[in-house]
C-alpha cells in the first residue's frame, strides 16, 4: 500500500500541466477562472488543440485515437484539466456517444463519426430524457417505426444540453411497445438538419440558455444510423451511463473552485478583517476542504480498483462519487454566495452581455457577477446523470443488497 | 499509487482477524471485560504470542519493523471486535514515545517486557484544565540532584489503573501552556507518591485519575530532552489519532453490516423493513459516511509518518474531523434503524456506537480539529 503517486505519474502530471500552460489560450483560461461559461468556439478551439496533441479522446480505444493511459493517468489528466482550469471536452461526444460507437457501432459508423467527434467537427447532443421519462428513463415514448430502409421518428426529448449548437443527436427511441420496457428500445444517431426536428430553448434559473426541448415530427432516419441491434439500445445506454459515472465526481473542478474562493475571500473584507480570517467562514471552508479531500481519496480508491475491473462494468461505489461530488460542487457555489454577500443581487445575464459586447461597468466587484447564477444553475448537478436519490437506490440495491 | 496490502500485511490481517473471530465475539468480550483490569490478560498474552505487540518497533529492538499500515490493520480489526485490551495505551502511545524519544539503552531496558506482554504502560498526560491543548501541562518536575521530583494531578489516563508503568509528562520550565519546558518521565505505577483512582469509561474500557505527590524519578528514566518533549508528544498523538481512525472505521464497518443485516431480517407490515426506501436511503447515507471515513483513515495512515509536522498535522486533523462526523452519522443511524434493541446494553450495536462516540472525544473532537485545519490554511493546496 502506497498512496503516493509514482515518480513517473508525477512527471506525467507535470507534462500535462506544462502542455496546458503552453497551449490553452489565456482568454479562455481567464473566463474559466472567473466562473463564466466557455463559448462554443472556446470549446472547439481547445478540443482541436488537444486533438493535435493526441489527447482529444484519451479514454477511447487506441486505434480510434485513445492514448492507452492506465486509469491513474486518465484520472491525473482530468484532474489537471479541471483544476487548471481548462474547458472540459464536450461530454456528449467524447465520453458518451464516442465510446458507444467505438464499442457497438459498425465499422462504417466508426470511420464516419469517431474522427469528427475527436476534432469536434460534429457537435453532439443527447436525446435520452423525455417529459415523462426522467429517473424512469426506460419508460420513454419517442417512437421509431421502420419503413423500408429508414425509421420514422415521432416524439419529444427534453433537457437536451446545448442542442442549439448540435449537428447530431443520439437518441433512445421505442421500437417495440409489446415487450418489457427495457427490451423495446433502440439507439439511433440522428442528423439535426433532418426535416421535422424543432429545437426550443428552456431558460434555466440563472437566465442562461443551456438546455432545450427537441421535437421530432415524422423525422426520417436511415437504418444505417442505428447503433448495434434493434431493441438492444438499453444495453448501450447502460454502458454509456456507466462511463459517465466514472468521471462524475469532478474533484478537479471543486479544487479549482476552492482555490478561487480562497483568493476572493482574502480580498473581501468584513470590517478590517479579510473574510477568510473570520472563524465562521474559515471553518465552513475547512469543512468543505476535508470533504473534498475524502472524496479525492475515495475517487483514487475507485481508480485503483479500476485496473482490475472488467471494462464497461462501473464500480457501484461510483454512486458515492456522484452524490458527494455533486454536494461538494454545490457547496462551493454556496460559499461563493457568502463571499460576494450583497453583490449577489444584481442580475446581468451573461449571454446578453457577451452577445452585445456590453461595456457597461460591473456593479460591485467584477468577480461577483457569476456567483448567484452559478449557485442557481448548479442545483442541476444533483439532478442530472441519475439524481442523488436514484444513486442512493443504486447503493441500497447493488452494494447493500436491500 | 495502490491501496493493496503486501503479502506480509495480508497475513497480519488474516491472523489478527482469525484470532478475534475465534476468541472475541460479543459474548466473549463481555467475559473479557469482567476481568480484574477490565480486560483479558490471556488475550494480551495471545497478542504477544502473535507478535501484535511488536508491530511498530524496529527489528533491532525486537519488533517486526511495521509502520502505520500495520498499525492500521491491527486497529481496524480491533475496532471490529471492540477490543478492550490496552493496545492504544501501551503499544501506540507509550510505545510511540519510547520509539521516538528513548535512548538505545532505554529501549533495550523497556521494550522486551512491553513486546513480550509482561509490562503494560499508560501515558499520563491530560490534565483537568487542558481540554485538547497538548502543551497545557501543570504537573511539575523539579530537579533533585541527578533526578527529578514530580508533583501534580493527571486525568483521564487511558488504562492508567492497570498499567505497570506510567509515562508522565511534566513541566520542567516555563508557564502552563508554553510549548517549551516539557519533559517525559517513566514512573513505576506502584512507586511511592503515586496514587490512582480507576474507573470504567462509557465504552467499556478503563481510565484513571493519577495523583503524583513528591514522586522521585531517576536520571535514567527521563525520555529524551527534559525540556523539549512536545514535538515527540505531538507526533505520537498524531500516530494515535491515525490508529483511532482505523479503529473507528473497523467499528463503523461492523455497525453498518449489523444494520444492513437487521434491515434484511426484521419484518414489519409483513415485509422486511429493508424494502422501505426511506430506510434504504438512510443505510446508503451511512455507507457513504463510512467510505469517506475509510478514505480519510487511509490518508491519516499515509501521513502518520510524515516528517513535515505541518503537513502531517493538517492531514491527521482532517481525518479526525471526518471520523467524528461519520461516526455520528453511522452510529446514530445504526441505533435508529435497529429501533428499541439499539438502545439496549444487551445487544452489540449500541456498544459500537458508544466506542465511536468516545473516539471522537479522544485527542480532540471534530470541532477542535476543524478549527486546527482552518488555522493551518485548509487541506487543498493553494
Amino acid at each position: 500500500m502506497d498512496l503516493r503517486f509514482t515518480p513517473e505519474e508525477r512527471a506525467f502530471r507535470e507534462e500535462v500541466r506544462g502542455f496546458f500552460k503552453e497551449n490553452l489560450p489565456e482568454d479562455i483560461r481567464r473566463k474559466m477562472v472567473d466562473g463564466h461559461h466557455p463559448s462554443k468556439q472556446d470549446i472547439v478551439t481547445w478540443q482541436r488543440i488537444l486533438n493535435r496533441k493526441g489527447w482529444a479522446v484519451p479514454n477511447w480505444p487506441v486505434e480510434w485515437g485513445g492514448t492507452g493511459w492506465d486509469p491513474v493517468r486518465q484520472y491525473i489528466f482530468l484532474d489537471e484539466l479541471q483544476s487548471f482550469p481548462a474547458p472540459s471536452p464536450l461530454q456528449f461526444g467524447v465520453y458518451m456517444v464516442g465510446p458507444v460507437i467505438a464499442q457497438f457501432g459498425s465499422q462504417e459508423q466508426k470511420q464516419r463519426f469517431l474522427p469528427r467527434i475527436a476534432n469536434l467537427d460534429d457537435w453532439w447532443c443527447q436525446g435520452f430524457s423525455e417529459p415523462g421519462a426522467g429517473s424512469d428513463l426506460a419508460s420513454l415514448k419517442t417512437k421509431a417505426v421502420r419503413e423500408g430502409d429508414h425509421y420514422v421518428v415521432n416524439g419529444q426529448k427534453t433537457w437536451t444540453t446545448l442542442a442549439q449548437h448540435a449537428d447530431w443527436i443520439f437518441c433512445l427511441v421505442r421500437t417495440d411497445s409489446s415487450v418489457k420496457k427495457q427490451e423495446g428500445i433502440t439507439f439511433l444517431l440522428i442528423d439535426m438538419k433532418t426535416p421535422g426536428i424543432t429545437v426550443r430553448p428552456i431558460q434555466t434559473l440563472d437566465g442562461g440558455h443551456e438546455v432545450n426541448e427537441v421535437f421530432f415530427d415524422d423525422v426520417k432516419v436511415p437504418v444505417e444510423n442505428r447503433v448495434g441491434q434493434e431493441n438492444k439500445g438499453w444495453d448501450y445506454a447502460k454502458f454509456l451511463l456507466g462511463n459517465e459515472r466514472t468521471n462524475i465526481a469532478r474533484v478537479g473542478v471543486s479544487k479549482q473552485r476552492i482555490r478561487r474562493l480562497k483568493e476572493l475571500a482574502a480580498i473581501e473584507r468584513v470590517g478590517d478583517v479579510p473574510l477568510i480570517e473570520t472563524p465562521r467562514f474559515a471553518e465552513k471552508l475547512a469543512a468543505l476542504e476535508i470533504e473534498l479531500k475524502a472524496l479525492e481519496m475515495t475517487q483514487l480508491r475507485v481508480v485503483a480498483a479500476e485496473r482490475t475491473r472488467e471494462k464497461g462494468k462501473p464500480d457501484p461505489a461510483s454512486s458515492i462519487l456522484k452524490i458527494k461530488g455533486s454536494e461538494i460542487q454545490q457547496a462551493t457555489t454556496e460559499l461563493l454566495l457568502d463571499v460576494v454577500g450583497p453583490y449577489a443581487l444584481p442580475y446581468l445575464p451573461e449571454d446578453e452581455a457577451a452577445d452585445h459586447g456590453s461595456n457597461e461597468p460591473p456593479i460591485g466587484p467584477d468577480w461577483a457577477g457569476p456567483a448567484a447564477p452559478t449557485y442557481f444553475n448548479w442545483r442541476k448537478i444533483s439532478i442530472y446523470g441519475g439524481s442523488n436519490e436514484i444513486q442512493k437506490n443504486i447503493i441500497a440495491k447493488a452494494i447493500l443488497g436491500l | 499509487m495502490d491501496f493493496d496490502l503486501s503479502e506480509e500485511q495480508s497475513l497480519l490481517k488474516d491472523s489478527v482477524e482469525r484470532l478475534l473471530a475465534d476468541r472475541y465475539d460479543f459474548e466473549a468480550r463481555k467475559r473479557h471485560g469482567r476481568g480484574p483490569h477490565g480486560y483479558a490478560r490471556e488475550m494480551w498474552q495471545a497478542y504477544a504470542e502473535q507478535g501484535l505487540l511488536a508491530v511498530p518497533f524496529a527489528e533491532e529492538d525486537g519488533g517486526i519493523g511495521g509502520g502505520p499500515v500495520e498499525t492500521m490493520i491491527v486497529m481496524e480489526a480491533f475496532g471490529g471486535a471492540l477490543v478492550l485490551e490496552p493496545y492504544l495505551a501501551t503499544v501506540v502511545l507509550a510505545g510511540g514515545l519510547i520509539r521516538h524519544a528513548a535512548s538505545a539503552e532505554q529501549r533495550a531496558a523497556w521494550l522486551p517486557g512491553l513486546i513480550g506482554g509482561e509490562t503494560t504502560y499508560a501515558f499520563a498526560h491530560t490534565e483537568r484544565q487542558a481540554r485538547y491543548d497538548l502543551a497545557d501541562v501543570g504537573v511539575s518536575a523539579r530537579r533533585d540532584g541527578e533526578g527529578w521530583i514530580l508533583e501534580g494531578e493527571k486525568s483521564l489516563v487511558l488504562h492508567g489503573d492497570s498499567a505497570d508503568r506510567l509515562i508522565v509528562s511534566a513541566r520542567t520550565a516555563g508557564s502552563r501552556r508554553d510549548a517549551n519546558g516539557l519533559g517525559l518521565f517513566v514512573v513505576e505505577a506502584n512507586a511511592p507518591g503515586v496514587s490512582r483512582r480507576g474507573y470504567p469509561t462509557q465504552d467499556g474500557q478503563r481510565a484513571a485519575e493519577v495523583s503524583l505527590s513528591s514522586v522521585r524519578v531517576g536520571p535514567d528514566d527521563v525520555l529524551g530532552s527534559p525540556e523539549g518533549a512536545l514535538p515527540a508528544i505531538e507526533r505520537v498523538v498524531d500516530e494515535a489519532i491515525a490508529a483511532l481512525c482505523a479503529e473507528a472505521v473497523g467499528a463503523m464497518d461492523r455497525m453498518h453490516r449489523l444494520t444492513v443485516e437487521y434491515l434484511k431480517t426484521r419484518k414489519q407490515f409483513g415485509t422486511p423493513i429493508g424494502t422501505f426506501q426511506v430506510l434504504q436511503h438512510r443505510a446508503a447515507d451511512m455507507f457513504i459516511a463510512l467510505e469517506q471515513a475509510r478514505s480519510m483513515a487511509f490518508l491519516a495512515t499515509m501521513m502518520a509518518g510524515e516528517e513535515d509536522a505541518r503537513e502531517r498535522t493538517r492531514a491527521i486533523s482532517g481525518a479526525k474531523v471526518q471520523i467524528g462526523r461519520s461516526g455520528r452519522i453511522v452510529g446514530q443511524g445504526a441505533v435508529q434503524l435497529h429501533g428499541g434493541v439499539g438502545v439496549t446494553m444487551e445487544y452489540s450495536v449500541g456498544h459500537y456506537f458508544k466506542r465511536v462516540t468516545m473516539i471522537d472525544a479522544l485527542f480532540g473532537d471534530a470541532d477542535h480539529h476543524l478549527a486546527r485545519v482552518a488555522r493551518l490554511g485548509g487541506l487543498i493546496a493553494a
